[in-house]
C-alpha cells in the first residue's frame, strides 16, 4: 500500500471537509477505503494520514506532528494571532478549493437588531464558535462588541436574546434561513487549504513539491 | 505548599541542567576557539534606546518604571544591546569586532501555546565584516558549534531579506502593494499572495514570478536556476557559497523566500532546521544598517541558537523521537 507522499505524514479533518478530502487523496492515489470504514481508527501510519479534528489540525502541523494538514480557511483565520507581530508558524500552501464557505455576520430578519443595539446601546452582542476572528472583524470595522462564545447552534443565539447577532460560516444559507435570520455582511471568503508545517517545508523540499505538482494536477 | 510561576518560565532542576551545562560548555568553547570574546550586558535596558532597532516580531514586552520615571525593559534579543555596545565602547576600535554570549532573553507569550518568555539563546555577532565574507564566517561559525555539540541531521536555511523586495521592484510593483505581498510571504500564507498578485493588475508572468520564486529551496541548483531579477541578492547568496567549506555548504539549504520576522536583517538571513523539531532552533543574518541607528554605521551578521530547543532536538535525535523523524 502506499502513501500520499513518500516521507510525508498528513493531517485530515474528519467532520465536513472529511468527504472531499478523501475524493482528493483518492484521487492522488491513495487506497482511501480504510479511512472511510474504520471512523475510530485515527492514526493510518501504512497510508501516513492522521485523521482529526479540524481545528486540531494547525496544532499538529505546528508541532511538526505532521509535515502537511488540510483545514478550512475558518480555522487558520480563528487560530491565527492578531497584531502584525510575528508570522503565523504554519504555512499556507495551496487553496484547494472545496468547502467553500462565506463567513458571515447574520441577524433576525426584519430592522436590524444589530444596528439598533450599536446605535441605542453602543455595542452589540454577537454569539460565535469563531470568538477572535469576530472581535477582531468589530474591531477592525470600529464598532463595539460583546463577543459570547458558544460551542453548538449559534442560530439559536439571536432566537432566545442571547445575542442580537451572530457570526458563523454559511454555505448554502439554508440553516439561516430556517431560523429567520438574514446575512447583513459577508465577512471573509473560506475554503479549504492545504498547509505545512515550517520545518518540513524545508527539510522535505522535494516531496511536498512533488505533492504540491500532483494537487494542482487532479 | 505549591507555588506558581509565570507560564513560559520553569525552573531547572540538576539533571536537565548538568544537560544543558554540556551543551553550552561546548557552544562556548567553539566560540571562543574561533576568536569571538563573550560578553554579558544588563538584562534591563532603557526602552528608548532598544527601540532605536527595529524588532518587529521581537519586541521587548516587559516594562518597568525607574525611580527617575524612565522606562526601562527586559532585552528580547542580544543583537540591540551589543550594537549599542559597540557604538558606546568601541567607537574607535579595530574592525572587525567579534563578540559571543549566552544570556537570557524575554519575550511576550500568546496564552496556550507553550512559548517561552524568558529563553536563553547562545550566539555570535561578528561586526564590522561585510558579506560575503563576514556572513561565510558566521555560517562557519555556526555548523561548527552544532557540530560541537553532537547535533546530527541539522540543516541551515539561508536567504536573502533584500530578494524579495529586489524581485518586486524588477517588475514593477506599485509601491502601495510592496508592504501587502511581502506581509502575506512572511506569513507564508502563498493563499493570500496568490490573491493580492491577482490584484495588482501586473501581467500573468510577473505574477507567476512572484510566487514561484520564493517557493524555491534546496541545494546549490537553487541559485544556478533563480530567476532574473533579484541579481544582487542571488550574486551575493553565490558569493557566500562558495566561500563555504565542504561541509558547511552540505549543510546549507538555499531558501529564496526565507524571511525572519525581526525587521533589522538587510542581506543573508539564515534559520537552523533539525528533523527532530517542528520549529527553527535558531537564525541570524545581517543586519549592516542597525550599528548605524546607534551611530556608528558598521556592516555586521550574527546568529543566536536557542539553547533550550537544541536541547530538544538532540534528545530526540538520541532518541529518535523527533517530530519530523519518522
Amino acid at each position: 500500500m502506499s502513501t500520499v507522499a513518500d516521507g510525508l505524514t498528513i493531517a485530515v479533518p474528519r467532520g465536513a471537509l472529511f468527504a472531499e478530502t478523501l475524493e482528493l487523496l483518492g484521487r492522488l492515489g491513495l487506497d482511501t477505503g480504510e479511512l472511510r470504514t474504520n471512523d475510530r481508527k485515527l492514526l493510518f501510519q501504512e497510508l501516513g494520514v492522521i485523521t482529526m479534528r479540524p481545528s486540531d489540525v494547525p496544532t499538529y502541523v505546528e508541532a511538526g506532528a505532521a509535515d502537511l494538514g488540510i483545514t478550512g480557511k475558518d480555522v487558520l483565520l480563528e487560530q491565527a494571532h492578531s497584531g502584525t507581530d510575528g508570522a503565523r508558524t504554519v504555512y499556507e500552501l495551496l487553496d484547494l478549493g472545496y468547502g467553500r464557505c462565506t463567513m458571515v455576520l447574520a441577524t433576525a430578519a426584519g430592522e436590524d437588531p444589530a444596528a439598533e443595539a450599536l446605535r441605542r446601546l453602543g455595542v452589540v452582542r454577537v454569539a460565535t464558535k469563531y470568538p477572535r476572528l469576530a472581535a477582531r472583524y468589530f474591531d477592525d470595522t470600529g464598532r463595539q462588541a460583546e463577543i459570547v462564545e458558544v460551542k453548538g447552534s449559534v442560530e439559536l443565539a439571536p432566537l432566545t436574546g442571547l445575542a442580537e447577532a451572530i457570526v458563523d460560516l454559511t454555505a448554502t444559507g439554508t440553516t439561516l434561513q430556517e431560523n429567520n435570520l438574514v446575512v447583513r455582511e459577508e465577512i471573509v471568503q473560506c475554503s479549504a487549504r492545504l498547509i505545512a508545517n515550517p520545518v518540513a517545508h524545508k527539510l522535505k523540499a522535494a516531496a511536498v513539491d512533488e505533492l504540491l505538482e500532483r494537487v494542482r494536477a487532479v | 505548599m505549591i507555588h506558581p510561576i509565570p507560564s513560559g518560565t520553569r525552573d531547572v532542576l540538576p539533571d536537565e541542567m548538568a544537560e544543558l551545562r554540556v551543551i553550552t560548555e561546548a557552544l562556548g568553547e567553539v566560540f571562543l576557539d574561533s576568536g569571538y570574546g563573550e560578553v554579558y550586558t544588563p538584562a534591563l535596558e532603557y526602552e528608548a534606546v532598544l527601540a532605536r532597532a527595529e524588532l518587529a516580531g521581537a519586541r521587548p514586552t516587559y516594562r518597568v518604571f525607574d525611580e527617575a520615571g524612565a522606562t526601562l525593559v527586559l532585552r528580547s534579543d542580544m543583537t540591540v544591546p551589543i550594537a549599542r555596545v559597540v557604538a558606546t565602547r568601541y567607537q574607535t576600535a579595530p574592525l572587525p569586532l567579534r563578540f559571543c554570549y549566552q544570556a537570557h532573553c524575554y519575550r511576550g507569550v500568546r496564552p496556550q501555546r507553550g512559548q517561552p518568555r524568558e529563553l536563553l539563546q547562545a550566539g555570535i555577532e561578528l561586526i564590522g565584516a561585510p558579506a560575503p565574507g563576514g556572513t561565510a564566517e558566521a555560517l562557519t561559525v555556526l555548523c561548527r558549534a552544532l557540530d560541537a555539540v553532537g547535533l546530527r541531521d541539522y540543516r541551515v536555511g539561508v536567504g536573502d531579506a533584500s530578494f524579495f523586495p529586489a524581485l518586486m521592484e524588477s517588475v514593477e510593483v506599485r509601491p502601495a502593494q510592496r508592504e501587502g505581498l511581502i506581509g502575506a510571504l512572511a506569513r507564508r500564507d502563498f493563499v493570500e499572495l496568490e490573491r493580492l498578485l491577482a490584484a495588482t493588475g501586473l501581467p500573468a508572468r510577473a505574477r507567476a514570478l512572484l510566487l514561484d520564486a520564493p517557493q524555491r529551496r534546496g541545494g546549490a541548483e537553487v541559485l544556478a536556476r533563480a530567476p532574473a531579477g533579484a541579481a544582487e541578492a542571488l550574486a551575493g547568496m553565490r558569493q557566500v557559497r562558495d566561500l563555504l567549506e565542504e561541509g558547511v555548504a552540505a549543510r546549507v539549504i538555499f531558501d529564496l523566500g526565507l524571511i525572519r520576522n525581526i525587521g533589522y536583517y538587510t542581506g543573508a538571513v539564515f534559520e537552523v532546521y533539525d528533523p527532530a523539531l517542528g520549529v527553527p532552533i535558531g537564525g541570524g543574518g545581517r543586519y549592516d544598517d542597525l550599528l548605524g541607528r546607534f551611530g556608528r554605521a558598521l556592516p555586521a551578521v550574527g546568529f543566536a541558537i536557542g539553547v533550550d530547543r537544541l536541547h530538544i532536538a538532540l534528545t530526540g535525535e538520541e532518541r529518535g523521537t523527533g517530530a519530523l523523524a519518522r
